[in-house]
């Protein structure tokens, strides 16, 4: 019997591993100085601490400990590398080159960077979510000063080609930054390895807390700096200052110590588990994996069932936790610009599911997941005039719909 | 965003789901809505000619939970009025009925245009004006 519901939403969050929060619990109450404080013993614990999580978290992205910025989360992170950036290089350029398919952290940032009087590029990636490393190479002008690209998606799990852009960067002498958020811990990132000169992070999403992350800054070869957005007593080199969240940091750093250890032997488990699921799912008539099946996070898919709504599905599943690219599913009533900015139609947008696999999935999970998601598909179809349709030959391009 | 327990009920056990002979003279289809925009209603009325009385109604809906617990609340609402009757269903009773947050009130309009609609589309094989 599996136990209900089930959850299959880990790229929104995942639960913390219980072996981080044992990590935590004693900087709650018993260690609770300040890693500032300098002059007793309590203050040389939570520092003590903090230097530890910092060599966990480096650690498992090959970096120095040194090069680690914590920050609040991924978005935080996202922010200070770009608005930072534009700012410690603005006599360089402001010029920034990005993807319209990152997380609105970047593209809200870049956003604001267009106001105050910076130019973006927007690179437009292939129906498979890819870029073309010759259209960003091609992008670059000598006022550029940073080029952001995610390491991979969070609908879609698509990885880029994040060794390949570092070396286009490095060629350009071009600051590289990567929001790894879905990444890092899930595949192997080096950032020596993959030439990213800033990468954004963050806890809650590879089984640690959340309110903590980090910005890798690499320090030579070449050394980077990025302008601080929070002014204060000069922490973390006075890139991020405030009174750092040690117990959140004592979490990370476990939890990115518990990631490296298990890595390579869950990415097997998880990718065999999420092949069986997109296997089986695509026995349903008329289903699609959106995004590159072949360069892609293990644990994630992201199916659409054409002729039937994301919302309505995930209601007809209500004992799967699951995420839609449904309009329904958004505030804006737009359904997802990641699929959109695919290529992919509105329609095929708003049937999207996306399945996020974690170190807790069971195969049992699974396989209830396989035939409740099949029922539900079947069912709403037998009540979707547009499957009836479709069944009578109709072609739904040459219907005028009367749009409202 | 938690759904009504009627939306519930009826998106578990959706009324009057199905397909009327769009060609007949008594029946009346409407078909509002767009497939980009993640919702498409069909409804049909089928109505006796010497009474006026709408004696079957059925829908199908791609969308979600609220789009299709709307035109399945409709069809039970339709069934033993007259067309004349028909026309007065608002779609506020329809929010109202079901509860739907302010965010779901399309799926009632909708609702209200998928009714007129049929309704206009059996006044024109009778040879009647359509209703704006």
């Amino acid at each position: 019997m599996v136990s209900l519901p089930i959850y299959l939403d880990n790229n929104a969050t995942t639960r913390m591993d219980p072996r981080v929060l044992e990590a935590m619990l004693p900087y709650f109450t018993e260690h609770f100085g300040n890693a500032a404080s300098r002059n007793h013993p309590f203050g040389w614990q939570a520092e003590e601490a903090v230097d530890c999580a910092r060599e966990q978290v480096a650690s498992l992205i090959g970096a120095n400990p040194k090069e680690i910025i914590f920050t609040s989360g991924a978005t935080e992170s996202d922010n200070l590398a770009i608005k930072g950036v534009y700012e410690m290089y603005a006599r360089k350029g402001n010029h920034i080159i990005t993807v319209n398919t990152e997380h609105k952290a970047v593209l809200d940032a870049c956003k604001h960077v267009m106001k105050l009087g910076g130019s973006v590029t927007y690179l437009e990636p292939n129906c498979e979510g890819l870029i073309d490393l010759a259209e960003l190479e091609a992008a670059i002008t000598d006022k550029t000063v940073l080029i952001s690209v995610m390491y991979a998606n969070n609908e879609i799990g698509v990885i880029q080609p994040i060794k390949e852009i570092g070396a286009i960067a490095r060629k350009h002498n071009v600051v590289f930054h990567s929001d790894a958020t879905q990444a890092v811990g899930k595949v192997p990132v080096n950032v020596d390895e993959d030439n990213i000169d800033l990468l954004s992070m963050t806890a809650h999403k590879m089984y640690g807390p959340k309110g903590i992350g980090a910005l890798y800054v690499r320090r030579r070869n070449p050394r980077i700096k990025v302008t601080a957005q929070i002014d204060g007593g000069g922490h973390e080199r006075g890139m991020r200052s405030g009174t750092l969240n040690v117990p959140g940091i004592v979490g990370f750093g476990k939890a990115c110590e518990i990631c490296k250890e298990e890595l390579s032997g869950e990415m097997e488990r998880l990718a065999e588990l999420r092949d069986h699921l997109e296997c089986e799912l695509l026995k349903v008539e008329e289903s699609y994996v959106n995004g590159s099946t072949a360069h892609r996070l293990p644990g994630v898919t992201n199916i659409s069932f054409k002729y039937v709504e994301g919302e309505g599905l995930m209601m007809g599943v209500k004992d799967l936790a699951v995420s839609s690219g449904s309009a329904c599913t958004s505030a804006s009533l737009e359904p997802s610009y990641v699929l959109k900015n695919l290529g992919l139609d509105d329609e095929l947008a708003h049937s999207s599911l996306r399945f996020g696999l974690s170190r807790y999935t069971t195969k049992e999970e699974i396989d209830y997941a396989i035939t409740h998601v099949t029922d539900a598909v079947n069912r709403l179809r037998d009540m979707s005039p547009l499957w009836e349709m479709f069944k009578e030959g109709i072609d739904l391009k040459s219907v005028e719909w009367q749009e409202h | 965003m938690a759904y009504s327990e009627k939306v519930n009920d009826h998106y578990t056990n959706p009324r009057n789901i199905g397909t009327l002979n769009k060609e007949a003279d008594n029946v009346g289809t409407g078909l509002v809505g767009a497939p980009e925009c993640g919702d498409v209603m069909r409804l049909q009325i089928a109505v006796n000619g010497e009474t006026g009385m709408i004696e079957d109604a059925k829908f199908k809906t791609f969308g979600c939970g609220s789009a299709i617990a709307s035109s399945s609340l409709a069809t039970e609402w339709l069934k033993g009025k007259t067309v004349d009757q028909a026309l007065e269903i608002d779609n506020m009773d329809i929010v109202e009925e079901l509860s739907l947050p302010p965010v779901k009130i399309h799926c009632s309009v909708l609702a209200e245009d998928a009714i007129k609609s049929a309704i206009n589309d059996y006044r024109k094989k009778q040879g009647l004006e359509e209703i704006a």
